[in-house]
């Protein structure tokens, strides 16, 4: 999933009957210290989501399994909305380095 | 399939029902001599990877597939803890 912030809405009265009802959120890429990155998108909102509000959005065929999204033509979703980021800092894990 | 590193996590209490419960990890795209690559995205986590763990993540719907749940809006889910990458 794409760490995102609702920066708008997209109004469309002409679209594919199948959308009627979905409410699409404009959604600009963050970064990991929220500095908005240059891409964005447009996503079915899931989970209730408000302008300016951090979220999550699931992109692919993926957006399109979600009880208001299946069998519709969505490729992201705004799935959760971010209450809080953890970014570990501890030293290098002994990890895997072969 | 690609290999990850975990470098955080994320809190979301509203988030899509059939997801409630799960793990969600911030996780650092890598190559096989563990550059970066790309931003970094959540990753829904069932193998219990931890932190600076590195990892093998799944995109695509197929992400759904580990999941307790069949139905569920994921595109990466990590499904395995990496021990060690040898290559030529």
């Amino acid at each position: 999933m794409i760490l995102g912030k609702v920066i708008g809405s997209v109004w469309s009265t002409k679209k594919d009957e199948s959308l009627v009802g979905s409410k699409f959120l404009i959604v600009r890429q963050l970064d990991l210290e929220f500095k908005e990155l240059g891409s964005f998108t447009i996503a079915v909102d899931s989970v209730g989501a408000g302008d300016g509000e951090i979220v999550l959005i699931a992109t692919g065929s993926s957006a399109r399994q979600t009880t208001i999204t299946k069998n519709k033509p969505v490729d992201a979703v705004v799935m959760a909305i971010v209450d809080k980021l953890d970014i570990h800092k501890r030293p290098e894990a002994a990890g895997a380095k072969n | 399939m690609y290999v990850a590193k975990v470098i955080g996590n994320v809190w979301a209490t509203k988030k899509y029902e059939a997801l409630h419960g799960s793990k969600m990890l911030i996780i650092q795209p890598l190559n096989g001599n563990y550059e970066h690559v790309g931003e970094p995205i959540v990753a829904i986590d069932t193998a219990g990877a931890g932190a600076g763990e590195y990892v093998l993540y799944i995109s695509a719907s197929e992400a759904v597939i580990p999941l307790p749940v069949d139905f569920a809006p994921v595109d990466a889910s990590i499904v395995g803890v990496i021990d060690s990458i040898y290559h030529d």
